[in-house]
């Protein structure tokens, strides 16, 4: 693969998924203040001492953002990863097993996705104890129904086709089904997948915390802020608009890479074609 | 006579999109004239690739997505119809000028009455009232020997079968009365006993309504039999041009002499026909209820080759099935080099898997479109005798030289190869394997005549070094004779007859035998009213 492949497209995507990491990796060294340190009168414009202006309490926005971009990629890449994993796994093995297994699967993964997702995580949150890996499990067991779900059909595209059949033939195992004749297969719809669930993670990740069960402030995390800032929209102070932008452009970015992603995996030559 | 349809210094230009590279354009047909009289059938004959069906569009003065015709002319009626407005177009298509797909299948919409779609046409051009049509429609399924023409528009396409609807097809290009009918290889799709009955019914149709028609396909002895004229088309370009007589009995240029002899290939049947690698007995498969297989018993000698031919649905395919462990028998077993094989796949050791290979009817879908040569051709010897690095290199290379292809193909992927070359990779993966017996299901029927010689005889040659034994699914005779040590009829999921090549194909026959070897074609004109008039007095004299 040559570097001058790649559309600028996929480069914009990169540029602003390596901004945010590098905030989320260097957040203390970056930020000129403390994540929850109090400096200065709630609601401060823009510029001056202070960049991007001071929230409701009157802490820096601009670090609390480089904080909060930690907490949020963190979290949402987590789930992501986490739900991938779970639903990939769950509905290939079904896909390839077929029969009482994928029954079992399946109409489980129905009864999962039956209850509204919002509700079920509310309530599932409320009972267990506010930790960090609870919020991720959470978010990642209820999204890997749609993960199940997805991975399910196109494997099952990919399970019927005559060389999955020789593999069979030759003896091969399930796993090597799955992982070397299946899965280079269907890369691409579940790339696409994953940047649009990525994405769909930071947002539910910031409608949870904006109910006030998702990350626990004072720690700072992107859909919190919204939430802490929301009153100022009223008054006109747009503090709440920017952390409402870093998800919006964090989410457009990662959809950047993965389209180009998709493109390179769904050429027939192996990958190799057109960038 | 004046001609019909006259087609001069024909050019037609795609563009093409490789990726990372500029678009270029690609000339697909250059250079080619010819002229259809009226009443008068010209064949378009040529292998995948060559432009017969873009030629064929174009006496609708259409062009597939992307293609242009930028040069020559088409005069119907001594009109050019290149140059006329979309609006003039429309008059010329489904009026003059009509078109009968290869798909029936994929040509009719499911969701309407077969009817409504045949009068359509006549009623959109106006050419004829409601009741005219009608009336017409039923004279032309009784002309294209339908079952019950009055009531057959009635029904919808998933109704009738396979043959029915390419004829029906043929009722709907014919009812508007056209000058001319292009016919895009319609009876490819179907088994040989259904085309003979459908190019019984076309040629009947065609000499009662005067029609005159451009008849594409690949199969010279099909075209020898209905067309007057024969265009020999290679990329693009015209190989030779004459009258159906000069074309099959004189061919001057050596393209259509290798196309004319490419049944010629025969081999001797083994003498020694006794002792069995594989012996199949009373095997009873199927799915469920549904009875697939109905006690089958054949068995195949060391380093011969088994021919299983029958139409599509007798039960040949189920057979490799049941061999393969796919499907596990309902009743009866299979040996193995005198060992039982365990009846279902999971049962079955990787030695056991081993010695028995398998090369399919699309190599396309057989491979993994996400790994190159190397990984597919180096798999099995990984799997089976764990070579790995340098020694794998090294076998991978020997197989890719032994399937006539040489080792810069290693690193290809398989879109990058061509259909030809797809089934030989297919060929050396199972070879991979070190295999004791092969099945191959179908692994011609999907290529060129010229290409699908050159893959048996490479599977010949192959027998010949490592003798291995072949069960060779087929629905094609003359493979058979060109292959077959021994021969398996199978009709309706019932081993019809079985034994030696030469004891099977000569008489006296059954029925079935009879009807599937009188039924393939051969390349000799007025072999079609030969059938046909055997069979009628045959009839009669039932």
């Amino acid at each position: 693969m040559r570097l001058s492949t790649i559309p600028i497209s996929a480069w914009i995507g990169m540029a602003g998924i390596a901004l945010s990491v590098i905030c989320a990796l260097f957040a203390p060294l970056l930020a000129p203040y403390g994540e929850s340190q109090i400096v200065g009168a709630i609601w401060q414009p823009m510029g001056g001492e202070h960049l991007l202006g001071t929230d409701n309490l009157g802490r820096d926005l601009f670090s609390r953002l480089i904080f909060g971009a930690r907490t949020t990629i963190f979290v949402a890449l987590a789930a992501t990863i986490l739900s991938f994993s779970l639903g990939m796994l769950l509905s290939f093995t079904a896909a390839v097993t077929g029969g009482f297994v994928d029954q079992v699967f399946s109409r489980f993964n129905d009864l999962m996705m039956a209850i509204p997702t919002l509700i079920f995580a509310l309530v599932v949150l409320a009972v267990l104890p506010q930790q960090l890996w609870i919020l991720i499990l959470v978010m990642a067991v209820l999204d890997s129904t749609r993960v199940y779900r997805i991975g399910r059909a196109v494997a099952l595209d990919v399970a019927v086709m005559e060389f999955v059949e020789a593999a069979r033939l030759r003896g091969e195992g399930t796993g090597w089904i799955i992982f070397r004749e299946i899965l280079p297969n269907t890369l691409s719809p579940l790339l696409a997948e994953f940047g649009l669930r990525f994405a769909f993670s930071i947002l539910f990740l910031s409608t949870l915390s904006f109910l006030g069960l998702g990350i626990q402030p004072p720690a700072a995390d992107w859909g919190g802020m919204v939430k802490d800032n929301k009153d100022g929209i009223i008054f006109g102070i747009s503090a709440a608009l920017i952390p409402g932008g870093a998800i919006a452009g964090l989410a457009i970015c990662v959809n950047l890479v993965v389209d180009w992603l998709m493109k390179r995996t769904s050429s027939l030559k192996g990958g190799r074609g057109d960038g | 006579m004046a001609s019909l349809l006259s087609v001069k210094n024909l050019k037609i230009e795609a563009t093409s999109y490789p990726p990372g590279e500029p678009p270029r354009t690609v000339t697909l047909v250059e250079g080619v004239s010819f002229d259809v009289e009226k009443g008068k059938v010209l064949g378009l004959i040529g292998e995948s690739g060559a432009g017969k069906s873009t030629i064929g569009l174009t006496s609708l003065a259409y062009g597939r997505g992307g293609v242009r015709i930028t040069g020559g002319e088409v005069l119907l009626d001594g009109e050019d119809i290149l140059k006329l407005s979309p609006a003039g177009i429309r008059k010329v298509r489904g009026c003059k000028v009509c078109y009968v797909a290869q798909s029936a299948a994929a040509a009719f919409n499911p969701a309407h009455r077969l009817g409504e779609q045949v009068i359509e046409a006549s009623l959109k051009h106006g050419i004829m009232s409601r009741a005219e049509a009608e009336k017409r429609a039923v004279h032309l399924f009784g002309v294209l020997g339908l079952p019950n023409p009055e009531t057959f528009g009635q029904r919808y396409p998933h109704q009738v079968s396979g043959g029915q609807l390419q004829r029906a097809m043929t009722a709907m290009a014919l009812c508007p009365n056209p000058e001319l009918i292009v016919f895009d290889e319609p009876t490819t799709a179907l088994d040989v006993t259904t085309q003979i009955d459908v190019l019984a019914a076309i040629k009947h149709a065609i000499e009662e309504t005067h029609t005159a028609a451009l008849y594409i396909t690949h199969d010279l002895a099909v075209v020898a039999q209905i067309t007057d004229d024969i265009l020999v088309l290679r990329h693009g370009k015209m190989v030779e041009y004459g009258p159906v007589k000069q074309i099959i009995e004189a061919p001057r240029e050596d393209y259509t002499r290798a196309l004319v002899n490419v049944r010629g290939t025969k081999r001797e049947e083994a003498a020694d026909q006794s002792g069995a690698l594989l012996r199949v007995e009373n095997v009873t498969a199927g799915y469920g209820m549904l009875r697939v297989l109905q006690d089958v018993s054949l068995h195949l000698p060391k380093g011969q080759t088994l021919a299983v031919v029958g139409e599509s649905g007798s039960g040949k395919s189920t057979l490799a099935r049941v061999i393969t462990g796919l499907l596990p028998p309902q009743e009866g077993r299979i040996t193995f080099d005198g060992k039982p094989l365990p009846k279902a796949l999971k049962g079955r050791s990787n030695d056991e898997l081993r010695r028995i290979q398998m090369i399919y009817q699309m190599a396309d879908t057989a491979m993994n479109p996400r790994q190159t040569v190397r990984d597919i051709i180096g798999r099995p010897l990984t799997f089976y005798y764990g070579l790995r690095g340098e020694k794998k290199t090294a076998r991978v290379k020997e197989l890719l030289e032994q399937i006539e292809m040489g080792g810069r193909f290693a690193d290809r992927y398989p879109a990058e190869l061509s259909g030809g070359q797809k089934q030989r990779v297919a060929i050396a993966r199972a070879l991979a394997a070190s295999p004791e017996l092969i099945l191959c299901d179908e692994p011609t029927s999907a290529l060129d005549p010229l290409v699908a010689e050159g893959i048996l005889n490479l599977l010949h040659k192959l027998q010949e070094e490592t003798q291995v034994s072949y069960v060779f699914i087929t629905h094609d005779i003359a493979i058979v004779r060109a292959i077959a040590d021994s021969v398996a009829v199978m009709h309706r999921g019932r081993l019809v007859r079985f034994g030696p090549k030469s004891k099977v194909l000569s008489p006296p026959f059954d029925d079935y035998t009879d009807l599937l070897l009188k039924s393939v074609p051969e390349m000799e004109i007025g072999w079609l009213e030969r059938v046909l008039e055997t069979r009628r007095m045959e009839s009669a004299g039932n």
